[in-house]
């Protein structure tokens, strides 16, 4: 590694120290940053909540929880992991620190709809956790109707109001990502040359705008029912509760596609990079993202097919969520080809892509178990559904987050991270995830109920199993948060481009001035133009 | 000029026709014009006005007449969007009776 | 043009005026389509109740006051026009004529929220309020009781719109006022008026889907 000094320029970190400059700035770094540090604090949160299921579930009787408390318990852990975590995470953080940089942009287009947007999630997060700390919510995080609109006697309007204010955080970072790539790109840079991450980011800021008003609405009148008696899915009124399982899904359903599709985009920079080669079938990769978002709407009655929904819709239904995995195959068939042939170099971040592509194709395919109307009768609202999810959110796309962090940890903070524990890391992660959960399949297959505290005592063997998992996943990323906070006063400083890869943003100082760019770049070539040496734009630097 | 520039009177003719189009599905409102039970009929005539009117209304008081085609494709996928929840909601609640074995709980179209 | 303005007011994100303005339109563009789905949830759920209880939706309609309705959906279009030539009035670079513009537009659109208020309040009397207080002798009470749900929560929420929608207005009236808009910026008073407009059209739809339900039974 070059010995390169650590030059005390003036970067976006260091240009103001005071608590002020950081609460009202306006550029995307910093929000970026503001970002990370309240995701982490619900992600705690929501793991602590974790823990405390597994551990209960450690004898069939129920160990810590019963009842209502347990209901609460993962519902808690439900609304702070997908509405305070998962949704936010890789657009609010890394999304917002690299749109701008990588389509060589000043900052995105709206600067002080960016920082309303933390505000208003801070909000939203403000008040869900108050209503944890006071009571909490059992209905779920799906708060179905009536019991979430009539008879639970827990704190679901406290909690429907945090969930629909940090709603609008979704929107506006959405709408702001949408304008900023439309308008903001540098010269030459075309459609056809924005890298993957930007084409996953657009797919998911579609789904944003188009899908959370949606669930705004149904969340809204559960809370209108509670407290005004505005009755719309009350039965003795001759109301429908499933039409709230519309509205809701409506959303829900792209929303894991909105937590899924930017943890693809970084696995795309992240395979592209550490095999040195451009992206095999790049319109392709580009394609699906926007396929995916599309179709990703038109399949949300497959979490109703037991509800009472007509058995021909849940055809139709069934239909489309089939049509619905081709485009996330092909994304795997294309990083699979990248790879083939190519100079692939073993680093962190690509352990965590290609846990990623493992994890996901598991989960991915379970889906369609689930798709299927006859098979999912029998596995709805099973332990193998938690398992499918969980495949595809903390085997997908966290790991695609773990990934990315440590993709541009150098570029966002100006430090490297030491190698072998970051390895070790991401092996740890990815052993303690697969026991954690492959059990559940197994759980689930052979009949165990999801959300109830105590099961039949043939199932204790595999619950302890995946409860032993839980603490090595723990591990798995307890020691990334050491030596990323160690890094940063410790790490070695990291030059422009630590892992010589393409994008714009490399082509910036580690970390980045405030204005991102001192003459807006214009770009001549495609995304991955790793094939050419030397890489156009980039510095020469040594590798790690 | 920033934005596209239209004459006031334009304004004044669209008001003209909306508060025409307002008189006529109210008049409208007032005449089973057949149907069957659910009136088909009047509702297809008065979402037709409302659908005319809003139309009128985005392209001349929003300007989308003279927008970009990127505007244009924001607008439409707005409306295709707003089509899927309602058709594919509907779709379920429609097709619910077809299957007459099954108890007619929730609502069902008769 | 009044000497008083600002300079064109360019963030530094944008490299010209027409790329800003552009920007802007568009972020409001995306902002309604988002609208367009919170209302659309509520429009999807009332066309599934109206074809199930179409006797007592039919009901509930007739219990409103239909000539209120229809001059507020006047007052509305009214309102429109004057946002409309609001806008030109900014394009233009005349500062009297927007003035006079915004301030009818927010006139209107007091006197559309003042006609709700008595509507709500005939409503309230009536024993019409769904909950604990709603009260009808009637085989279909129920099924009137849930168009009154939507009534209230549809109206509610475009009231609510409405309300937002004023106040924007009076902060682009004291802008105005201010001479912080010119020909060459007007961005926000653009803006505003594709908000003013898209609840307008709301009111478009919900004016014939509550109170023309069943007019002529």
């Amino acid at each position: 590694m070059s010995t390169v000094a650590f030059e005390r320029k003036v970067n976006y970190l260091n240009v103001d120290h005071r608590v002020r400059s950081w609460l009202l700035t306006t550029d995307h770094k910093r929000i970026g940053i503001l970002y990370l540090l309240a995701i982490s604090v619900f992600f705690v949160v929501g793991a602590v909540s974790a823990a405390i299921i597994r551990l209960s579930l450690f004898t069939p009787e129920g160990a810590l929880l019963h009842g209502q408390a347990y209901n609460k318990m993962f519902s808690l852990h439900g609304i702070t992991m997908i509405f305070f975590f998962l949704i936010p995470s890789i657009p609010a953080v890394l999304g917002n620190f690299l749109l701008p940089l990588m389509i060589g942009a000043r900052d995105v287009a709206f600067p002080r709809l960016n920082l309303m947007s933390w505000y208003v999630f801070v909000l939203g997060g403000t008040f869900t956790l108050i209503a944890a700390t006071t009571g909490g919510v059992d209905t779920g995080w799906t708060f179905y109707a009536p019991y979430s609109s009539i008879y639970s006697n827990t704190n679901v309007t406290l909690t429907a109001v945090g969930v629909f204010i940090t709603g609008f955080s979704s929107i506006l970072t959405g709408l702001n990502f949408l304008v900023t790539i439309h308008k903001l790109r540098a010269p030459g840079l075309t459609w056809s040359r924005l890298p993957l991450f930007v084409w996953a980011h657009y797919a998911t800021s579609l789904i944003m705008i188009l899908g959370t008003p949606v669930v705004a609405m149904a969340i809204l009148l559960v809370g209108l029912e509670r407290v005004l008696h505005i009755g719309i899915f009350d039965p003795a009124l001759g109301g429908d509760p499933i039409l709230f399982q519309h509205l809701f899904w409506f959303y829900s359903h792209p929303a894991v596609y909105i937590m899924i599709l930017p943890s693809m985009g970084v696995v795309s920079e992240l395979i592209a990079c550490f095999s040195r080669k451009r992206i095999f079938g790049y319109e392709f990769v580009a394609a699906s993202s926007l396929a995916i978002a599309v179709i990703g709407f038109l399949v949300w009655g497959h979490h109703m097919f037991v509800s009472g929904q007509s058995v021909y819709a849940g055809l139709i239904f069934s239909l489309l969520s089939y049509l619905v995995a081709i485009p996330s195959a092909i994304k795997v068939f294309n990083w699979t080809a990248t790879m083939y042939r190519g100079s692939v170099a073993y680093h962190a971040p690509l352990l965590y892509a290609l846990g990623f592509i493992g994890l996901f194709t598991i989960g991915g395919l379970t889906g369609l178990f689930l798709a299927n109307l006859g098979t999912d009768v029998h596995l709805t609202d099973t332990y193998f559904v938690v398992a499918h999810f969980h495949y595809i959110m903390v085997g997908g796309a966290i790991t695609g987050f773990m990934g990315g962090l440590h993709f541009w940890w150098p570029k966002i903070t100006g430090r490297l991270y030491p190698e072998v524990w970051s390895r070790a890391a991401a092996l740890l992660l990815f052993v303690g995830f697969n026991l954690t959960f492959f059990p559940q399949f197994i759980l689930g297959y052979n009949g165990m109920l999801r959300r109830t505290y105590t099961y039949p005592p043939e199932f204790q063997v595999l619950n302890v199993m995946s409860t032993a998992g839980a603490s090595i996943l723990a591990a798995g990323y307890l020691i990334p948060v050491i030596y990323l906070l160690w890094s940063l006063r410790y790490g070695q400083a990291a030059g422009p481009n630590p892992w010589e890869a393409a994008g714009l943003e490399w082509t910036t100082p580690s970390p980045p001035p405030a204005s991102n760019f001192d003459k807006t770049p214009v770009v001549t070539h495609e995304a991955y133009a790793y094939e050419e040496a030397p890489l156009p734009g980039v510095p020469e630097v040594g590798r790690v | 000029m920033i934005g596209h520039r239209v004459a006031p009177a334009v304004y004044v003719r669209v008001f003209l026709a909306l508060l025409l189009l307002t008189g006529l599905t109210i008049l409208a409102g007032f005449f089973d014009l057949g149907g069957g039970r659910l009136h088909y009929a009047n509702a297809i005539v008065a979402l037709t006005i409302a659908v005319t009117k809003a139309t009128l209304v985005v392209l001349y008081f929003m300007h989308v007449r003279w927008s970009s085609r990127l505007t244009w494709v924001f607008v439409g996928a707005g409306v295709f969007w707003l089509l899927i929840l309602i058709g594919l909601t509907l779709s379920d609640v429609y097709t619910r009776p077809w299957i007459p074995a099954l108890p007619p709980w929730g609502i069902s179209p008769q | 043009m009044s000497e008083h303005q600002d300079t064109v007011a360019l963030q530094h994100q944008f490299d010209d005026a027409e790329q800003q303005f552009e920007a802007s339109a568009l972020g409001m563009w995306a902002f309604l389509i988002t609208e367009i789905m919170f209302f659309g949830g509520l429009f999807t759920l009332f066309l599934v109740y109206v074809s199930a209880y179409a006797q007592g939706f039919a009901e509930g309609s007739r219990h409103l006051d239909l000539t209120l309705g229809a001059v507020n959906t006047v007052v509305l279009i009214g309102s429109s026009l004057t946002m409309a030539m609001a806008v030109w009035s900014a394009q233009v670079g005349r500062r009297t004529p927007l003035l006079l513009f915004l301030a009818l537009t927010m006139l209107l659109g007091l006197a559309f929220l003042g006609i709700k208020v008595v509507e709500y309040t005939h409503k309230f009397d009536q024993h019409l309020v769904p909950g604990p207080g709603f009260r009808l002798e009637s085989p279909v009470a129920n099924h009137v009781q849930l168009f009154f749900s939507f009534y209230f929560a549809m109206t509610g929420m475009h009231a609510l719109h409405m309300v937002v929608g004023v106040g924007l207005l009076g902060v682009l009236l004291v802008q105005a006022w201010r001479g912080s808009y010119s020909a060459e910026y007007f961005n926000p008073v653009e803006i505003s008026g594709l908000y003013w407009h898209f609840v307008d059209i709301v009111w478009i739809f919900l004016f014939p889907l509550l109170y023309l339900v069943a007019r002529h039974t």
